[in-house]
């Protein structure tokens, strides 16, 4: 087999690996609860009957490793298991399905991911590879100062500036980012603008500085200094000559920002009361609704290792001296 | 031979070439390492003692107590309340006061934590490297796996939110990093011949990770202290705007935004209450740009690290 191919295969193992012992994390996490937590999710008045059979239908009374392969086995069908929210003491269950409440929000959450991806990398890759064409020059300067500066602002800061700038002050774009599913797609754009300005801002100066740092890195080559001698003009040095040799950073470093997205979009749907699931977690967190915490959980977790696996996977494929060994 | 007596009696050669090359004290060297820092650097530094001594006098700064309710909550910017009052009443600058002392103290005695638990253990990780080594390593490896903020709010959906169970769980998942580090660092520390003579003298692993590896590799780990300070920083910060971080009546900055943000709302009849929820999300931001830029400086100055060129 090619060498390659074993580096990318043993890659993903590790990958499959570590989203199992993740889950398996996730999951103990339920058993880490105190005794007494099925009286908080029913209500002082819960009688010794109904929080059994409560226990009982969490499957409490099994071993963990037992519980764990079920849970594995329903969430691989699908079932996310039931919501705490909406019990009674009296036994009365009006609880949902866990999935139920998730899979709407998700569509949402991607789609606004998805926009920000859309907007962010391009435009970072137009800053980065400029900024690297006139090095030094105000316009490299000040591009880098403006990232240095978002870089260090938390999101909620950038997030309620551009409220006040965007929203309050001069009424462009809506405060709120309410979205439903029959809305059109140009008023669901222009619900989600100021979101996904925000996000945009965070992880473009990221993934700017990157492409610059990779590109002048490139730059130092001898093969680039050739081209020069050679008379080659300067973006036709960095567009021929640099940039097909750069794009192996560049895509880790893209995958690494849209990991880095999956924790970003939590604050930012908070701020903007968007519909997703990363305001869901924080909802149910607080009213301490494990479930639905253990599905948003292991939904961003398995985003995060997925988008690394990624970079590490084009970072393999895309290296010269693990195509050609000798 | 001549004698040649224009020498002073007593003069040596090697005493006037000694005198020239007695070092200067820590304190001379330190002061002519500030004295070229550059302007960033001095910005950062006089700004992140400005938040210390803010946080260290807070209860002589503040024109009111920590949690004293007035009558009117959203009040105006005035003479009695310099940046109005919040929700229920609290002067928003005695709040932001006393929010420098807590959001800072709890941040710093993480971070000190998580430097405790990551670094002793890189420490004894790259000194032992056996099965123990790579225990760590592989659980480490996992940990980062998974975001840290989504982790937080795992843990603090399990355990009820209060400053001991944030302390705890942000240094635990912050550890792994300083782990990362410290073990990286060390490992090239530990195979130098000084650190097999002190093992083979016999002494015991705590002196030699604290008398031979420790002192050689502190430059790395004082500017990772900067950097892991903002980041814990960010993420307290983070969560308490979430609402399960520090909860109240502590007065901290992230839950003072959270608390405050609908006064945005109003910012085209009165700018100044508009302008009230940022104030202490400029605090936060201020002080992660000042503690990164004096960091940036010390990575320059100790290991002439530069960003590319």
């Amino acid at each position: 087999m090619h060498p390659v191919l074993v580096t990318i295969v043993k890659r993903l193992l590790l990958g499959v690996v570590t989203l199992f012992v993740v889950s398996a994390i996730i999951f103990s996490s339920i058993s880490l609860l105190p005794g007494d937590f099925g009286e908080a999710v029913l209500g002082q008045a819960a009688t010794e009957d109904t929080v059994a059979a409560f226990r009982k239908e969490l499957g409490l009374d099994k071993p963990a490793p037992a519980r764990y392969l079920d849970w594995v086995k329903s969430v691989a069908k699908g079932d996310l298991g039931t919501s705490f929210s909406g019990r009674s003491a009296s036994g009365q269950d009006r609880s949902r399905s866990v999935a139920e409440m998730i899979a709407p929000r998700l569509k949402n959450t991607l789609f606004l991911a998805s926009v920000t991806a859309l907007i962010a990398v391009p435009l970072a890759l137009f800053l980065g590879l400029t900024a690297a064409l006139y090095r030094n020059s105000w316009y490299d300067r000040s591009v880098n100062v403006t990232t240095l500066t978002t870089i260090s602002m938390p999101e909620f800061f950038v997030a309620y500036v551009l409220i006040l700038i965007f929203a309050s002050l001069w009424k462009v774009f809506p405060s709120l980012a309410t979205v439903d599913i029959d809305m059109a797609m140009g008023e669901r754009l222009n619900r989600i603008a100021l979101p996904a300005i925000t996000l945009t801002l965070v992880i473009v100066a990221h993934m700017m500085r990157m492409t610059r740092a990779a590109i002048i890195n490139l730059l130092a080559s001898p093969y680039i200094e050739m081209a020069r001698l050679k008379g080659a003009s300067r973006s036709e040095v960095i567009l021929k000559h640099a940039l097909p040799n750069a794009w192996a950073p560049i895509a880790t470093v893209i995958a690494f920002n849209l990991a880095y997205l999956v924790v970003g979009v939590v604050v930012v749907e908070v701020v903007f009361v968007y519909p997703g699931i990363g305001q869901l977690m924080v909802d149910s967190v607080s009213s301490r609704d494990i479930p639905v915490v253990q599905a948003c959980a292991l939904i961003f977790a398995g985003t995060y290792i997925l988008l690394n696996l990624i970079a590490d996977v084009i970072g393999i494929v895309t290296n010269p001296r693990l195509l050609h060994p000798r | 031979m001549t004698d040649s007596t224009d020498l002073p009696e007593g003069y040596s050669a090697s005493a006037e070439v000694g005198a020239l090359r007695q070092r200067r004290s820590r304190a001379e060297r330190s002061w002519l390492a500030l004295k070229k820092a550059p302007l960033s650097a001095w910005f950062g530094m006089i700004v992140v003692a400005g938040y210390v001594f803010v946080a260290l006098f807070a209860p002589w700064l503040a024109p009111y107590g920590e949690a004293q309710i007035f009558a009117t909550p959203f009040a105006p910017w005035d003479e009695t309340h310099r940046f109005g009052t919040d929700q229920i009443g609290r002067d928003i600058l005695t709040r932001l006061i006393y929010g420098a002392r807590n959001t800072m103290g709890i941040a710093l005695v993480t971070t000190l934590l998580s430097f405790l638990i990551g670094g002793g253990l890189g420490l004894v990780a790259a000194i032992n490297r056996s099965w123990l080594d790579q225990f760590l390593s592989r659980a480490v490896d996992v940990l980062m796996a998974i975001p840290s903020l989504i982790f937080a709010l795992v843990l603090l959906s399990i355990f009820k939110p209060s400053v001991v169970s944030l302390i705890l769980i942000i240094a635990v998942l912050d550890s792994t990093r300083v782990f990362r580090l410290t073990r990286a660092v060390a490992i090239n520390v530990a195979v130098m011949d000084y650190v097999e003579v002190a093992r083979l003298r016999g002494e015991k692993l705590g002196w030699v990770m604290k008398n031979e590896i420790l002192p050689n590799i502190m430059p790395p780990l004082v500017a990772e202290f900067g950097l892991r300070f903002s980041f814990v920083f960010l993420t307290i910060a983070a969560l308490s705007f979430l609402g399960v971080g520090i909860q109240p009546p502590t007065a901290d900055w992230g839950s003072m935004v959270r608390d405050n943000a609908s006064l945005i709302q109003f910012a085209q009849y009165d700018l100044k209450a508009g302008i009230t929820p940022l104030l202490p999300a400029a605090a936060i931001g201020l002080l992660t740009v000042a503690v990164n830029f004096v960091v940036d400086w010390f990575l320059h100055k100790t290991s002439g690290l530069r960003d590319e060129q």
